[in-house]
């Protein structure tokens, strides 16, 4: 085996061998396996009834056939065919050719013929339709060929009169999918008879089958996604399938309007029965709203949702969606927002409803109701209303697409929002919450809208409190008053869910900022300050305090009167909490303070550019350093470290980079200190030290360059080059050291051939790579390769001892964008004195809740670790559902996490800790999926072999207290 | 009854020879004989199980069902009753309480009893949704989802191709415990609606929630009691449910009371009957049953002092009686205590005095009661509106609209609406008032396999829904209609078969030889049918397909050709054309 592996490596060296390889497995195929072909020919041979054939093919149908063997079985598969007289044996054949044609690799055109072939002598239906299918395939596998799909889609024409509904079915399919899409290619295949394809699908939107009327629609869509452009002149037929019985073809033919309504939005149509004309758009509007109020429920969600991208629809139009006009006893009545409306406009609030109270007033003339209205009136009124909560969510997610792109809409639309957030269904408030969220630029609230949104903070949901708490960073509010009722419901909120805490603080700090001229006549009531007395110091941990606090802070900041009015113990919270909960309370300009604070200027953007500058000013010292002596290069990586740690500190922005830089630079400094000649120098009794240093760095180094590849978002493949470089290069030094302390050479054969097998891999992954790398540890050690892999043991240490050392410093290329992951432990707080009692034996759940940054997949990758005092540690995987996703790049995590122990004398502290666990395999995998050489070795190699899995700790560890109790007997 | 009316619905449908009665109730506004429909319209003489094939109940309300139990056991009629699984439930303990007021508490004689209930109840035949029922080989009914109350149902009533649907009463949006009606296009002939609402347009149920949920929430929260008189099925579940996922949501821990007996036993119903409510209910049910409430629990008379917020549902709706008067009149002198109304209240109660704004009321023994507490009202309906029945119209596409459950006036408008907007004609008959309905009925005639695939293959095959002219005999024997092909209609019935020819002179001024004629007319034709067989053949005459033409020289004037035409009767229709061809001419320049 070992003879072997030498040889390949040496082998693979040179390029040529990777083809021998391959040619190499396949005659070994075909040495052990007898030919696919052959084995089938003699079963279907030997079948006696149609039955027997039949279980013959399904069972080949199991396994897969190589690429070679394919023409083969097609051949007796179609012989076979010919004399089959079973229609459901034929049918399993031709599903056969199908699948047989798909194979990767197989051009199918060969059997192109065969099929077309069969296709005429064909009298069962089911047969007909199957073949189709597998000439679709066929045709699907031959995307460059022009004449072999004007072929196809001639004889799906000539099958279009089939009296079979499947037939017709898999006819269109085909047509739809294979019709030439180019004009060009359309005038040449006038000649060949096969006319218009857009007139032959056209055709049988009329036909009898409802499932021939949907497929022609569908072929029509798919024709439409090739790139075809659709004739306008199927707008008048689409609309007349708006009417069909059939809800599949409703459906499809709604969607088939929204596309001609996309793509003719500005052409004029006439309103039959009027001589009246309005844009496309607009009709198509009218239609589609129409078909809100669809018998069928699957019709409903899809108009409904399509209404959302109709943008360009006129906005009288889209007004009407939310008009209903509302009557009673044939008078005009107003609707209960428009009361509210002008109750508020009033001056006056609700005095509580009186009966009749919503009395209707003006009488109506009977004739200009129109019941039925032909526009869209009323259609977000239906939507919102109606039974199924799917249609709820996409009426919803419409009227935020359509609010987004028209303020006036958005400003309509609120009253309708704001009633969804008492929806019985949970998503549906959530969905809605959202949508007020995204078009909360657009929208001011009025003070009694303001009430019934914040009415639901009351919501035992926390993810409804959650998303409304985000809602209220962004919303407009028109009063002081609507402040204050906010301030109270956050209050109240609070006091009856604690753990909101963070979240509501967060969202005062977004409402002080937008709202400061509101927020200062509120003040004094809020600080609870008097002209002539001092009023009691409020009580400083008071998270009810805080949040007033911070509302105050954040509109202190931009309304420099405000601190006029703070009193003495004010100035002094605002000190504590500047410090504390620096992240909520910004920098002020106190009048009797130095402007110490200040000295962090929030506003970095000048400072940006220096400090970039300064990163790739160090850096590029670092780089030049090979003129220095040894101990200069240790020193100038020392303080570039220093210096970059600090400017990691300071500037949040450059964190990631400045981290991901020095990390490597330590890498760098650590095996420069782990090479020093003298170390290596020393005599033998020495060696342990020597050892236990050069070891720690060798395993420091491997971690660190763990941490780099996985930890960081935004890691592109030239950096993970280095990273995986100067891994192999801590692996060397660990061959190097482990060589040095054992006696004996035999286990020493087997991590040298471990090591090459690495350098191998190496140089397979990053083939394209190696050219950046001239003067490396990687490029001396390829050159050094034949000797290597003949060579001993120990000379291959000694060979990898220099190459070390003399190797040059790679240059780190930084990527424009990359980012650390980080977690951040909010629940629990680790602060707590009382023990979590709890029976030993039994199990405690506890709330584990922590945001999560840049961290990609967190579904896969976080776990969740507890650590006993005991040494044992407990690894537990959140639930997918456990993870939310509240904005690009962060996440969080709220979840459960089961303890249990044997009983202890007294209580005590466990660990717990976010982990990001990585796996070198699959990130591989995931990031070079294009290089389809590395992933098909990747196949043939077992996956242990380069899979390293391991974790890496990423959040502060939190203590919590806890005690098992013995259980009683 | 129920004509140009509300209440006392009872309609009598006559079709393809077949008598049904849809629903059976009683009016709430008569306690003499007018409370009955008047079944002596039925039949004067003779029993009614001859004359009704089935009666079919929409719902268990008492102005649809009512009047059963005097209908079946004191008229008398022993024929099937059809009404779904949870009407058959619960309309019996409605029947009853009806029975123990009118008897027990009015002390009417001459009622029906509870025997007769039980007895009647035996008569029924429950139906699921969409199930199609046949009773008896002609006559079929399908119940549609209604909405409205638990169990309620639209029917349809077919007979061979002619159907009826009649819609009892039905609610298009939904509410918190049930969905909507839903009817797929069956086209019927007829529809007959309810139409309450005929001349409304609600607002967004939404709103009246919100305000419903609000004004409770902040009593609770003032610490004060809440009184919502109901009666005890239908929309007292809704406000159930209403209150009690508001009371989960918000982690509201204020007691919530339902006066118990009669409701207790229709909520056990509600339980069972899971599938006929809606989406949110049916969906987790799985979890919990939304009808097993967690914060509603059962009122003692005594909870009635206990301190502290609470909100208490008692019955009857009209505070004119019973635990809700009582409950009233303890709690009207606090102004932090409110009654909320969620329904009409009838002329007379109190429930209406206090609606209407009076703040003293005298009570029994000339007592004053002060209301200081909160009045509000809020209503909660559950019937389709103008757009709601306009909506089922364009569902269904009847060819016919009749509107009942309603007043005239408001009918008026809506069928004239209906009128503008269909184009199918709408009637609204009043009570005893008889409407007769033209129908198209089609007769389905048996064809024979090979006839018909013979007739299909000629001409165009598309557009095969269309109707299609087909030529075959028509048999009528023993009541059954066939079409057969002509020889088997003849050997069928022993006939034998004529040859009818049609022979037609045509004159054509040819000075030439007849032979020369013909060989040009033969060449004429022989141009201008291309598709068919023309022949020349020797003895002078030529053939298309099956006609002969022969020419022959005119006795008086050689210069004028004869040509005979002749066909049969199956090929009248080339054989007409060939003669207008030929009585064109030939053309003049034959080579």
């Amino acid at each position: 085996m070992a003879a072997h592996l030498k040889k390949r490596v040496y082998e693979e060296f040179t390029k040529v061998v990777q083809q021998q390889h391959e040619d190499l497995s396949t005659k070994k195929l075909r040495l052990t396996k007898p030919s696919k072909s052959a084995a089938l020919h003699v079963d279907l041979c030997k079948a006696t009834s149609p039955a027997d054939a039949l279980q013959y093919l399904l069972q080949f149908a199991r396994k897969p056939v190589e690429v070679e063997s394919v023409e083969g079985v097609v051949r007796i598969l179609l012989e076979h065919y010919y004399k089959e007289n079973d229609a459901s044996v034929r049918l399993k054949i031709a599903s056969l050719l199908g699948l047989l044609s798909k194979t990767a690799g197989f051009s199918p055109d060969c059997i192109m013929d065969d099929a077309i072939n069969t296709l005429q002598n064909e009298k069962s239906h089911q047969v007909l339709a199957q073949l189709l299918d597998t000439l679709l395939v066929i045709g699907t596998k031959l995307p460059e060929n022009p004449s072999v799909r004007m072929r196809l889609v001639e004889v799906a024409c000539k099958h279009l009169t089939d009296s079979s509904h499947g037939v017709r079915n898999k006819c269109l399919q085909l047509i739809g999918c294979l019709g030439p899409v180019e004009k060009g290619v359309a005038k040449e295949a006038e000649s060949q008879a096969a006319k218009d394809v857009q007139k032959i699908i056209g055709d049988h939107f009329n036909d009898q089958d409802p499932r021939v009327r949907t497929a022609a629609i569908k072929a029509m869509l798919q024709l439409h996604e090739r790139g075809l452009k659709l004739q306008q002149a199927i707008y008048s037929q689409a609309c007349k399938l708006l009417a069909d019985d059939y809800e599949q073809v409703r459906s499809a033919a709604v969607q088939l309007i929204w596309v001609l309504s996309q793509l003719y939005p500005e052409s004029i149509v006439p309103i039959p029965s009027s001589n009246e004309e309005i844009r496309l758009v607009d009709d198509a509007f009218g239609k589609i709203c129409h078909m809100v109020s669809d018998g069928s429920w699957v019709v409903r969600v899809q108009a409904a949702k399509l209404l959302g991208s109709m943008q360009q629809v006129s906005s009288h139009f889209l007004e009407q969606t939310l008009d209903k006009k509302l009557m009673s006893d044939l008078r005009k009545k107003r609707t209960a927002h428009e009361r509210a409306k002008e109750l508020y406009s009033s001056g006056e609030f609700s005095s509580g409803r009186k009966w009749g109270d919503d009395a209707p007033k003006e009488e109506i003339d009977t004739g200009a109701v129109n019941l039925i209205e032909s526009g869209a009136c009323g259609a977000f009124v239906h939507g919102l209303e109606d039974e199924m909560y799917e249609v709820r969510i996409a009426a919803v997610e419409a009227l935020c697409m359509l609010a987004q792109s028209s303020p006036s809409f958005a400003e309509k639309c609120l009253d309708f929002l704001v009633d969804m957030f008492n929806d019985e269904i949970e998503e549906v408030r959530l969905q809605s919450i959202h949508t007020m969220r995204k078009i909360s630029n657009n929208i001011t609230l009025r003070e009694d809208q303001l009430d019934t949104v914040l009415a639901v903070l009351e919501d035992s949901s926390r993810d409804i409190r959650e998303a409304l708490h985000e809602l209220l960073c962004c919303t407009n509010v028109s009063t002081k008053e609507g402040i204050h009722l906010a301030l109270v419901e956050l209050l109240k909120n609070l006091t009856k869910y604690p753990t909101d805490r963070e979240s509501i603080w967060k969202c005062l700090k977004f409402l002080g900022r937008r709202h400061p001229t509101l927020v200062l006549p509120l003040v004094p009531e809020l600080l609870s300050t008097h002209p002539f007395f001092d009023t009691p110091e409020p009580d400083m941990d008071d998270p009810a305090y805080i949040a007033v606090l911070v509302l105050i802070f954040n509109a202190a900041k931009s309304c420099p009167t405000m601190p006029a009015l703070f009193s003495d113990h004010t100035f002094r919270h605002y000190a504590y909490l500047r410090d504390s909960l620096s992240h909520l309370v910004p920098p002020l300009r106190l009048p009797g303070r130095k402007l110490a604070s200040s000295a962090v200027s929030p506003s970095i953007t000048p400072h940006e550019d220096p400090s970039q500058q300064f990163l790739h000013q160090s850096l590029e010292r670092v780089y030049n350093f090979q003129h220095l002596d040894p101990r200069g290069i240790q020193e100038l990586l020392e303080f570039t470290i220093r210096d970059l740690q600090r400017l990691g500190e300071l500037q949040s922005e450059l964190a990631g980079m400045a981290d991901f830089t020095a990390t490597y630079l330590q890498c760098q400094l650590l095996l420069i200190k782990a090479l020093q000649e003298k170390l290596w120098n020393v005599a033998a009794p020495l060696y342990l030290k020597q050892n236990a240093l050069a070891s720690t760095a060798a395993k420091q180094i491997l971690e660190e360059t763990y941490k780099m590849e996985f930890m960081y978002s935004g890691v592109e493949s030239r950096q993970v080059v280095i990273i995986q470089h100067m891994r192999l290069q801590a692996k060397a030094l660990q061959l190097i050291v482990t060589a040095r302390t054992t006696r004996g050479v035999e286990p020493l054969f087997g991590m040298c051939e471990k090591f090459l097998q690495e350098v191998d891999s190496f140089q397979r992954c990053f083939i394209s790579e190696l050219p950046h790398m001239q003067g490396s540890f990687v490029d001396k050690l390829l050159d050094l390769m034949p000797r290597l892999v003949t060579s001993k043991p120990s000379e291959v240490v000694k060979i990898l001892q220099t190459t070390l050392r003399q190797s040059t410093f790679l240059h780190l290329p930084l990527p424009d964008q990359l980012h650390r992951a980080t977690a951040n432990i909010i629940e629990p707080t680790g602060e707590s004195d009382n023990p979590l009692r709890f029976t030993s034996g039994l199990v405690v759940a506890l709330d584990v809740d922590a945001t999560l940054e840049h961290v990609q997949d967190p579904q896969g990758t976080v776990k969740v670790q507890v650590l006993y005092p005991d040494g044992q540690a407990q690894l537990i995987h959140p639930k997918p559902a456990d993870f939310r996703n509240p904005g690009p790049g962060r996440h969080r995590l709220i979840t459960q996490v089961y303890l249990s122990h044997t009983a202890w004398t007294e209580p005590c502290q466990i660990e717990v800790r976010l982990l990001l666990a990585y796996n070198s395999n699959r990130s591989k995998a995931s990031t070079r999926s294009p290089k389809s050489t590395w992933s098909e070795s990747l196949e043939a190699l077992p996956p242990s072999e380069n899979g390293i899995e391991g974790t890496i700790p990423f959040s502060k560890p939190v203590k919590v207290y806890i005690m098992p109790k013995p259980a009683r007997r | 009854g129920a004509g140009q009316d509300v209440g006392r619905s009872c309609i009598l449908v006559s079709i393809a020879g077949k008598n049904v009665m849809l629903d059976c109730g009683m009016h709430m506004g008569y306690n003499d004989d007018r409370r009955f429909p008047d079944f002596s319209y039925i039949t004067q003489n003779g029993r009614l199980t001859d004359f009704l094939d089935c009666v079919i109940i929409s719902h268990f309300h008492l102005d649809h069902c009512g009047a059963l139990p005097y209908f079946s056991e004191m008229v008398g009629y022993d024929g099937p009753i059809y009404m779904t699984h949870p009407t058959k439930a619960i309309c019996p303990i409605l029947l009853e309480d009806y029975r123990k007021i009118t008897v027990d508490k009015k002390g009417e004689t001459n009622f029906f009893t509870s025997q007769m209930i039980k007895d009647c109840m035996k008569k029924v035949v429950a139906v699921h949704l969409h199930q199609t029922v046949q009773v008896d080989e002609e006559l079929e009914i399908k119940a549609y989802y209604a909405g409205h109350v638990l169990g309620a149902a639209m029917f349809q009533i077919k007979v061979g191709c002619e159907s009826v649907v009649y819609t009892g009463d039905y609610n298009m949006t939904p509410d918190r415990h049930l969905g909507a009606a839903w009817i797929d296009k069956c086209r019927p002939d007829l529809l007959i609606s309810e139409s309450t609402y005929a001349t409304t347009i609600r607002d967004s149920k939404r709103c009246r929630e919100r305000d419903f949920l609000k004004k409770v929430h902040e009593t609770v929260e003032r610490g004060g009691k809440v009184l919502i008189p109901v009666f005890a099925l239908g929309r007292a579940q809704e406000l159930c449910i209403l209150l009690e996922t508001f009371w989960e949501r918000m982690n509201l821990k204020a007691p919530i009371y339902f006066s118990t007996g009669l409701t207790e036993k229709a909520n056990h119903y509600y339980k069972l009957f899971i599938t006929w409510t809606n989406q949110k209910i049916r969906k987790t049910f799985v979890q919990r049953n939304m009808f097993e409430f967690k914060h509603i629990k059962a009122f003692d008379r005594a909870f009635a002092d206990n301190p502290g917020p609470m909100v208490v549902f008692a019955t009857p709706g009209m505070l004119h009686a019973g635990q809700s008067l009582q409950i009233f009149r303890k709690w009207a002198g606090n102004e932090k205590n409110m009654v909320i109304m969620p329904g009409y209240c009838v002329q007379g109660t109190v429930g209406h005095k206090i609606l209407s704004g009076q703040r003293k009321l005298e009570m029994e023994g000339r007592q004053i009661l002060e209301v200081k507490m909160q009045v509000e009202y809020m209503s909660f309906s559950a019937h389709a509106d103008a757009k709601g029945i306009m909506q089922l119209i364009r569902q269904a596409e009847p060819r016919n609209v009749l509107l009942v459950h309603g007043e005239a006036k408001k009918m008026e408008f809506l069928k004239q609406k209906i009128e503008q907007e269909f184009h199918v004609s709408c009637f609204m008959p009043a009570n005893g008032e008889t409407t007769t309905i033209l129908t198209n009925p089609c007769i389905p005639v048996d064809i024979s396999l090979g006839l018909l695939k013979r007739e299909t293959a000629i001409g165009p095959s598309a557009d095969a829904k269309k109707p299609k002219l087909m030529h075959g005999s028509l048999l009528m024997k023993d009541n059954s209609f066939r079409l057969v092909s002509p020889e088997q209609a003849l050997k069928e019935l022993g006939l034998a078969e004529h040859q009818l020819r049609f022979t037609c002179r045509v004159h054509i001024q040819d000075p030439r030889k007849e032979h020369e004629t013909v060989l040009r007319v033969y060449n004429h034709l022989k141009g201008i049918l291309k598709d068919y067989s023309v022949q020349h053949l020797p003895d002078g005459s030529i053939t298309v397909e099956s006609i002969l033409i022969q020419a022959t020289a005119h006795s008086e004037d050689q210069g004028t050709k004869v040509l005979l035409v002749s066909w049969t009767y199956q090929d009248e229709e080339l054989g007409s054309y060939l003669t207008s061809l030929l009585k064109k001419g030939l053309p003049q320049s034959t080579p």
